[in-house]
């Protein structure tokens, strides 16, 4: 047997061997939550390193599972991800009764995105998609006695639901029209037959729903709002983030000849979702949710960097970049909120009013990611948006880039709005002073050391713009 | 009268709008459950159909139906204990009774 196809799937392996570690434990029985938290996070820090092993590259199993050096990145990207998010909720799993099952649920997710990423077939694409879209729908009823936390996991479930058999029916009409389901042959099959659009525009509608585009956004903020910290977080990052890779593959190859036809949805959709993003998101009142608006106008800025198909891989490398940016803020901001929500259950704006004076590191990393999600220069959120929308312009639209601009200084009020909470305004009940565990303070020193350090490193730019050009 | 695919895929797509209008309409979540494996077998349906009549040298489309038969049971089992999480909490299964999170 050729074992070196092991070798190609050495993240799927270390996931699923840490998620059956965690059932032999829990089985067990005897394991505290500490003990889970600490043997979770060095396996899965251990894992990141397999990024070093050498790769072999290239289809496998009939085109089930492909790897790529982009492929790979990406998925130390989201892994990274997942382990920022992990060591930044400890507060919240210290007392929390079901810590292995909280980290078999959000591996199983991961492990869903990365068969997703790779698979070079729609069926397995399909399966890709609900592993990691079924146990993000369980996760976010994990609050269990907390009414919210079910209100959001029916509305996730049933909205997800939805979105997969809309886009199923899109696959099963690309079927009947071609005769296959590889992605190789269908992206020479598919050459923009009436009905072809038509489930194009059904699969485009379900890939448009996992990513929160307007006008398919509506159970964004509610689902953000009812989850715990952690799977909101999990949700707008990582969940995000494995869509758009997925998304940017699918458009420029498998539906790569219908070009002229999803440049002008793309171009309209991103116009759309980042304005209704930034409006809502101005008369938001809790974190969560305000994030939520914020995450949907993120995705307006990545929509304008995957229209760019002129030169598709400035157009990819781009969008890997923008993610890799994203990852760090986003979870910056996010691990603030978690911990702050574990220990106090505040997570409205008023409540961090004058938060400077009593938690200054938390509200300096606050203050920090809002500046990168803004785009303002020296944080690494600006070189992210710098290339979404030099990627955008290749096209030639310069509407679409002047609109994206504007939409920028729009968001720059109501990030600053949290900033002027933080340091100006006074409280009469401010947060008391919250002392971080290690593990806290070693995820916000890597989002910090991401955010200040990512946009000035031309070697990691560089190395991302050459491997996206083999997709 | 002998079965073609036109009338096959004619109940399909019937099936496929039963169910998203039974989706939108309903206001009890089991039933909107429902619609949705009603979309899903619509789907399954389709793919038999255009192997069968189509591509019959293939079995793609009667593999990706096995798969699909088998993401419904489990999307249903979590949707199920969802629901009965909703039911403890709010006493109802009616989704105009969940309302906490608007705007």
């Amino acid at each position: 047997m050729d074992l070196s196809i092991l070798i190609s799937m050495k993240f799927e392996m270390a996931l699923t061997l840490i998620i059956f570690i965690l059932l032999f434990l829990k089985i067990d029985g005897r394991a505290g939550n500490q003990f889970f938290f600490r043997i979770t996070n060095l396996l899965l820090v251990l894992s990141l390193g397999l990024y070093f092993l050498p790769a072999r590259y290239g289809q496998f199993f009939s085109g089930m599972f492909r790897t790529s050096p982009l492929l790979e990145f990406e998925k130390v990207v989201l892994l990274m991800a997942t382990i920022i998010i992990s060591l930044s909720s400890y507060h919240w799993l210290k007392n929390f009764n079901h810590v292995a099952e909280f980290y078999m649920m959000i591996l199983s997710s991961l492990l869903g995105m990365f068969f997703m990423m790779s698979s070079d077939n729609l069926l397995m694409f399909y399966l890709g998609l609900e592993l990691s879209s079924i146990p993000v729908a369980a996760l976010c009823n994990f609050d269990l006695d907390k009414k919210i936390s079910s209100e959001a996991a029916m509305k996730m479930i049933l909205s997800s639901a939805f979105s997969s058999a809309i886009l199923l029916f899109g696959v099963s009409l690309i079927y009947g029209t071609t005769g296959s389901l590889d992605y190789y042959v269908l992206s020479r099959a598919v050459v923009g037959t009436p009905l072809q659009i038509m489930a194009f525009i059904l699969i485009f509608s379900g890939f448009a729903f996992k990513l929160s585009v307007v006008p398919f956004h509506l159970w964004t903020a509610d689902v953000y709002e009812g989850s715990p910290v952690a799977v909101t977080a999990f949700l707008s990052v990582v969940s995000k983030g494995a869509m758009a890779f997925v998304f940017i593959t699918t458009l420029y190859w498998v539906f790569g000849n219908l070009g002229g036809t999803w440049y002008y949805m793309l171009a309209i959709l991103a116009v759309v979702t980042m304005i209704i993003g930034n409006l809502f998101a101005l008369r938001q009142s809790n974190l969560k949710r305000f994030f939520a608006f914020s995450s949907i106008a993120q995705v307006g800025y990545l929509l304008i960097g995957i229209s760019g198909f002129v030169k598709a891989s400035l157009s990819i490398g781009s969008v890997v970049y923008f993610v890799l940016i994203y990852v760090f803020s986003n979870l910056a901001a996010f691990g603030v909120i978690s911990v702050i929500s574990a220990l106090t259950g505040k997570e409205t704006i008023e409540d961090y009013k004058g938060l400077y004076r009593s938690n200054p590191t938390l509200a300096l990393l606050m203050a920090l990611a809002l500046f990168s999600l803004a785009g303002i220069p020296p944080t690494a959120g600006f070189f992210g948006k710098l290339f979404l929308l030099t990627a955008g312009s290749s096209t030639g639209a310069w509407p679409l880039i002047i609109i994206a601009s504007l939409n920028l200084i729009i968001s720059l009020y109501y990030y600053l709005r949290i900033v002027r909470a933080m340091f100006i305004d006074e409280s009469s009940e401010p947060l008391a002073k919250i002392s971080l565990s290690f593990s806290e303070m070693a995820a916000f020193l890597l989002c910090a050391g991401g955010i200040l350090s990512i946009g000035f490193m031309k070697g990691l730019f560089e190395v991302i713009f050459n491997i996206s050009g083999g997709l | 009268m002998e079965v073609t695919l036109n009338h096959i895929l004619f109940l399909s797509t019937a099936l496929f709008f039963i169910g998203v209008y039974g989706f939108l309409t309903r206001r009890n979540v089991i039933t909107m459950l429902m619609a949705i494996e009603l979309l899903l077998n619509s789907v399954n349906i389709n793919f038999i159909a255009f192997n069968k009549y189509l591509y019959a040298d293939k079995l793609d489309g009667v593999f990706f139906t096995l798969f699909l038969i088998a993401i419904a049971a489990a999307e249903a089992a979590v949707a199920i204990a969802i629901i009965i999480n909703i039911y403890r909490n709010y006493k109802s299964i009616d989704v105009d009774d969940v309302d906490t999170l608007k705007w």
